[in-house]
């Protein structure tokens, strides 16, 4: 695939990496800081494992650096050790009653979305708002975590649907019908939610 | 042919990805055209994928970056190539 190809400075730094110059593993890793933590707390649903992981996920793409292969993006490659050391985490949690990766018995079942009869846009300004972050990480969070894998990898890490597929080891058309489930969910919850809060009340912005 | 609410429901992701077929897209769109609830949620759904991308909504904790340097300089240094022995 043309579009997966490394871009060119990255490539170099992983050369030099591996020719001994480790150092430059800071470099290279800089831009993934952000999205390898964002995946591992949405996955996690709490920041002490979720950083954890993101340490232990750059850590292994160090030592398996080798094994990358340059016709892959770096990124997606980053992408797929951290959702693997999640689920790793995730199953060694198993004592508490962990979400199940089984498809929810209503899979075949329809999911709604709440219905509104005029929507007004919320400006991205909102998310400076701890309220309105807090809403939108809790929907987030709240979405089952076969539905919430999906919906990361593609809406939030922007993989392509193939790349989500492929890093999920599933079918391309089991992709988009997870996002689509994970997408009317959290319309259905957040629509009548965000629809309610007030761009006005600026006050009590600790809320 | 024209399709109800519900069905246009099943391709709201779709339309927003713009994968749906020259056929149902155009369903789709005409439907909206006329109806208001779905164009709200669809409008809603737009905006709410919106919000929960933009890189705000989900922070590192304060100190991510320095904990995860520090630890990797640890841990690195154990890993450099064998030094070779100058005697």
């Amino acid at each position: 695939m043309i579009e997966g190809s490394t871009i060119p400075e990255e490539g170099q730094l992983i050369a030099s990496i591996l020719a001994g110059n480790t150092h430059e593993f800071h470099s290279l890793i800089r831009p993934h800081e952000r999205t390898v933590y964002v995946m591992a707390l949405t996955l996690l649903k709490n920041e002490a494992d979720a950083e954890d992981v993101a340490q232990e996920a750059f850590l292994k793409a160090f030592r398996n650096l080798k094994n990358f292969r340059s016709e892959s993006k770096f990124s997606t490659w980053l992408i797929s050790i951290t959702l693997n050391e999640a689920r790793s985490r995730l199953r060694r949690k198993n004592a508490v009653p962990m979400e199940s990766l089984d498809e929810p018995s209503d899979e075949q079942g329809h999911v709604s979305p709440a219905l509104l009869r005029d929507w007004r846009e919320i400006p991205s300004e909102a998310v400076e708002r701890l309220e309105i972050r807090q809403l939108l990480q809790q929907a987030v969070a709240d979405i089952p975590l076969i539905y919430r894998e999906t919906f990361v990898l593609r809406d939030m890490e922007e993989l392509s649907v193939n790349e989500t597929a492929e890093t999920l080891g599933i079918s391309v058309a089991a992709v988009k019908v997870r996002l689509h489930r994970a997408r009317i969910m959290l319309q259905k919850r957040l629509a009548p939610q965000l629809k309610q809060v007030n761009p006005k009340r600026r006050w009590l912005p600790w809320l | 042919m024209v399709i109800d609410c519900k069905h246009v429901w099943d391709h709201i992701s779709g339309y927003l990805d713009d994968t749906l077929s020259a056929e149902v897209k155009e369903q789709v769109q005409l439907h909206l055209e006329h109806c208001e609830i779905c164009s709200a949620i669809l409008d809603s759904t737009r905006n709410i994928l919106i919000l929960t991308a933009d890189e705000r909504t989900f922070e590192l904790p304060l100190g991510f970056s320095e904990r995860l340097h520090a630890r990797l300089d640890e841990e690195i240094g154990g890993f450099e190539p064998a030094p070779l022995k100058s005697d």
